[in-house]
């Protein structure tokens, strides 16, 4: 079982990206689970989500202490949540970032979702929308399949810019 | 079609399936989605209810009295106060006769406010004459729906039936399921005490310490016959979409010493606790039991039993545990355990069944400084 922690902020979509993954997952032919962690949370607040993906019906319904994969969707969670808490010691990293930085040796995979958000001009409210282009590094991380990554987003969300930006992060993540 | 979706969603889905003439509708955290959908259904006309929203619970279980009786199929969502505040209603409805199907998300009651998940809540209407089944995932959640209005209708039952799901567990966790439609899997409603204004008649007038007792035990038969339309309604449910289920679920039983007993997402989260222990070379095994009322008979003889509880009866003791006692004759070991949302692994569970004491009762992560 391959277990997913995404951290986020209250309103940025973290709950949208986790249930996207688990999509693109169950396209790929596994089996997944989404689930927020429901707290007093309020937007703007840091949150968390969970994915796990598997062969099997999965029948964990505790959270996730040990993920394989932690994502930051947004950097400054990090000020105020220890988002290395429980990681694998194999564990990997994916970050919303322009530049990489080092999470204590973890493999660290760097892609500027919000600078591609903006260029796409993707946003609600204001807000660059990142839980779409996110599956695009997932997908060029081997989490899930990009064929897979598209088919869910366009399930979910009529506007092309989405499978755009989700391309043009699986292009530029870097390892 | 495999979508991913929430419990409260894969609810809602089946409801549109089932298309109740009338669904009334309260919200109330963490069954809220529930009746949203309904609403958006309805509102894009893909689902023909009368939707009614109404003022209170009480009144939303007064409104599926009011319709019901004239022979329509209704449907109403809940959660933990809600599901009190109709109490009364919870209780008319059934003994009324009425074929109502209710989901209630599983949430503590308060204070101290919590919105997480417990069984309670509808354990404390054991008593009143619903059916009361438990699920364990999102799929389980909309083919216990469809099911529900099967079994309730038939007229060997004629009684409401709860659909219950753990609050967040299952009501807000994104899981894949089949959403395949269901065609004519559920017969139409034939209600033979409905009212007709063609043929005026009276209706719910005193009645006399003479007769009360022989409408009481007409209820009693019905839930006694109910096992059997249980069994069928499932039989016929998986001959037609291939996915079976039966009064418990029992996993890797056939040779267990050590049996745990659990409801709900506990249930499922056991049989991983169970292979865990299988890899240690303790036999075990798990029941999870599905349908609460009629309560299922057990095969437990010759083992031991560690039964988990998210509930409690202040008193008393865990309520399925006092039950399984009751019913079997073993001496369960009694964890009390998730209550309000606790988090519990499988890890937590196999440590229950290492830890087991028959006629003990533990309370998981009450020391002597809780």
């Amino acid at each position: 079982m391959f277990e997913v922690r995404i951290h986020s902020r209250g309103g940025q979509g973290g709950v949208t990206a986790a249930r996207l993954l688990a999509l693109a997952a169950v396209r790929d032919g596994k089996y997944a689970t989404a689930c927020p962690f429901y707290g007093a949370e309020r937007r703007g607040a840091p949150v968390v989500s969970f994915v796990r993906i598997d062969d099997r019906a999965i029948r964990v319904s505790s959270q996730i202490r040990r993920p394989d994969l932690v994502v930051v969707l947004d950097p400054s969670v990090m000020d105020v949540v220890d988002v290395l808490q429980g990681i694998k010691p194999s564990g990997r990293v994916l970050l919303n970032a322009r530049e990489p930085r080092d999470m204590a040796g973890h493999p660290v995979f760097t892609v500027d979702l919000t600078g591609i958000a903006l260029r796409e001009r993707l946003e609600v409210a204001g807000s660059p929308i990142l839980n779409t282009p996110v599956l695009g590094a997932l997908a060029k991380m081997g989490i899930i399949t990009m064929e897979s990554a598209k088919s869910a987003i366009t399930e979910m969300f009529s506007d092309p810019r989405n499978v755009s930006a989700a391309e043009a992060a699986y292009r530029e993540l870097v390892a | 079609m495999l979508t991913v979706a929430t419990g409260n969603k894969a609810v809602a889905a089946a409801v549109k399936e089932a298309a109740p003439a009338v669904v009334a509708a309260y919200p109330i955290t963490p069954q809220t989605e529930i009746v949203e959908q309904i609403a958006e259904y309805v509102a894009a006309k893909e689902l023909k209810s009368q939707y009614i929203p109404v003022e209170s619970e009480h009144s939303a279980m007064a409104a599926c009295i009011g319709a019901s009786v004239t022979g329509a199929r209704t449907f109403t969502a809940t959660s933990s106060h809600g599901l009190h505040y109709m109490h009364e209603m919870v209780n008319w409805a059934a003994g009324a006769r009425l074929p109502i199907v209710m989901a209630n998300v599983n949430r503590a009651l308060g204070p101290g406010w919590n919105i997480w998940a417990e069984h309670t809540d509808a354990f404390q209407e054991r008593d009143t004459g619903w059916l009361q089944v438990y699920v364990g995932s999102v799929q389980e959640a909309y083919d216990a729906v469809l099911m529900a209005f099967c079994i309730a209708e038939d007229e060997r039952v004629l009684l409401p039936v709860m659909v219950n799901l753990d609050g967040f567990l299952l009501s807000h966790t994104m899981q894949p399921f089949d959403v395949t439609p269901v065609g004519d899997f559920i017969p139409p409603l034939h209600l033979p005490h409905a009212i007709d204004p063609a043929n005026p008649g009276g209706y719910g007038t005193l009645t006399g310490p003479d007769n009360y007792f022989a409408l009481r035990w007409d209820i009693e038969r019905s839930m006694r016959d109910a096992v059997s339309v249980i069994r069928e309604t499932q039989e016929r449910f998986f001959q037609r979409f291939g996915r079976r289920y039966d009064m418990v679920e029992e996993y890797r039983c056939e040779d267990a010493d050590v049996v745990v007993v659990a409801v709900g997402t506990l249930g499922r989260e056991a049989e991983v606790a169970v292979d865990l222990l299988r890899e240690e070379g303790v036999r075990a095994g798990s029941m999870r039991i599905r349908w609460l009322r009629p309560f299922p008979r057990l095969d437990l003889s010759g083992r031991d039993v560690v039964v988990i509880d998210r509930d409690y009866s202040f008193g008393f003791g865990g309520i399925l545990a006092r039950s399984i006692a009751a019913t079997t004759g073993v001496n369960p070991t009694s964890v009390i355990a998730g209550l309000g949302g606790q988090e519990v692994t499988y890890e937590d569970i196999a440590g229950f069944v290492r830890d087991r004491e028959p006629g003990k009762e533990t309370w998981f992560g009450v020391t002597n400084d809780v």
